[in-house]
């Protein structure tokens, strides 16, 4: 294909490099007896479908509305998580952080990607490219702004730079107008980035109605 | 290692562009790179410090041209070839889903326990070391040499400095104390940046020394 310069590199049949050296690679250590693919699926499955954000909105939902709950998460992160059922890798070490008009926390991984995959799920693209590792812990208010964020000049800003097993997830400030909201109607305002601290909780207007 | 994966504070990568209903994987491979990772790892050949190390050890070129799974796939390459599990060097069997599953549903505790008291308490004013370790380290360029306070003591783990042994040796899992450490953000970065701004490091104890 190298030498056929007409190739149409658009069409649906072609592998790319990368899908190529995956498969191979793949191929190779089913053959080896070192991977199984149903395990592979399992794996793939399990990170699209079953481990996201919706739990740590879970978590900051219940936050929220149970108070001794709320204490127990920024106190015991990894214990109180664990109880909501939600635990395992990069989840080791988890520690809780309320987001305050005084001060607002939020997390980067300047080296890698560290992230609290059992709350949150995988990161996003963002999370993990060199703009935003470079800029959180230098220039917050400019990641947030390039949220569509702006914070009061009064609120302190506490960047979590998060390189290995610690793991952090921040409660945002709960909603104005949610006042008899029960924590399954909260947590639909609840957003991933509310949580890394890149954004604010939804406000009621924008509740996602499920 | 002062690699060029350790990029707080540059300046020279633009703007954070977050991307709407942003799907897990952007291709069928990337799911593929990260389930072979993981399934790989589960094999015992390496440990996530000798993984992490492998990544930011690639050539610097390679790095920051590559797509974040394709530095997986990448290092995850390096890695196969040097722990013998390819050549039968290193012997290990499939996982099948329910190992797996099992495995990362587990809490892989990082906690270690030491008899060493630990050095430094909330409160504390600690110096980053101004050290530049030949091998892996988790202390980022943007703190060494600078004051900050002690803010949070997570406890006693194992430290990915020891733990990146070369692949094939025996990893060094003796824990030490690890810290959150706050920085000011104008000693980081200058007295023109942001005044409300603090940078907090989680940081080893061998990286951090007493200051006055």
């Amino acid at each position: 294909m190298a030498d056929d310069p007409d190739h149409d590199h658009s069409g649906g049949s072609e592998l790319s490099e990368m899908d190529a050296r995956v498969r191979a690679l793949e191929t190779l250590l089913t053959e080896r007896g070192l991977v199984d693919p149903a395990a592979l699926d399992g794996i793939v499955e399990t990170y699209e479908h079953e481990i996201g954000p919706h739990r740590g909105a879970q978590v900051v939902a219940r936050a929220w509305t149970d108070p001794d709950f709320r204490e127990w998460l920024v106190r015991d992160a990894t214990t109180a998580v664990a109880s909501m059922g939600y635990g395992g890798r990069a989840g080791e070490h988890l520690i809780a952080l309320a987001n305050t008009p005084e001060v607002h926390n939020m997390v980067v991984c300047t080296l890698c990607s560290c992230y609290p995959w059992p709350v949150l799920g995988l990161p996003p693209v963002w999370y993990k490219t060199p703009a935003y590792r470079a800029k959180a812990v230098r220039d917050p208010r400019g990641v947030l702004a390039d949220f569509g964020v702006t914070l009061p000049d009064s609120t302190r800003i506490r960047v979590w730079d998060s390189t290995s097993e610690q793991r952090y997830l921040f409660v945002p400030m709960r909603p104005d107008d949610t006042e008899g909201w029960d924590a399954e109607r909260l947590a639909t305002l609840v957003t991933r980035d509310s949580m890394i601290g890149t954004g604010l909780a939804s406000a009621p207007s924008q509740e996602t109605v499920s | 290692m002062n690699g060029v994966h350790d990029v707080g504070g540059m300046q020279c990568f633009g703007a954070v562009r977050p991307e709407s209903d942003e799907p897990v994987f952007h291709a069928e491979w990337e799911g593929r790179v990260l389930a072979l990772t993981l399934a790989t790892g589960a094999l015992g050949a390496w440990n996530i410090d000798q993984s992490r190390s492998a990544r930011e050890s690639l050539p610097p070129a390679v790095y920051l041209s590559s797509s974040y799974y394709r530095i997986w796939f990448e290092a995850l390459e390096g890695l196969l070839g040097r722990s013998g599990l390819l050549d039968g060097g290193f012997a290990a069997r499939a996982r099948t889903w329910p190992e797996m599953k099992s495995a990362l549903d587990a809490s892989n505790s990082f906690a270690r326990e030491t008899d060493s008291p630990p050095q430094f308490a909330v409160g504390d004013r600690v110096r980053a070391r101004m050290i530049h370790p030949a091998g892996h380290t988790r202390l980022p360029r943007s703190v060494r040499g600078q004051v900050g306070t002690i803010v949070l003591v997570h406890g006693s783990q194992v430290f990915p400095d020891r733990d990146a042994v070369p692949i094939g040796e025996p990893a060094d899992q003796t824990p030490e104390w690890i810290y959150a450490v706050e920085f000011s953000g104008t000693d980081l970065w200058g007295p023109d940046s942001d005044p409300t701004v603090t940078v907090c490091v989680d940081a080893w104890e061998p990286y951090l020394e007493a200051a006055s």
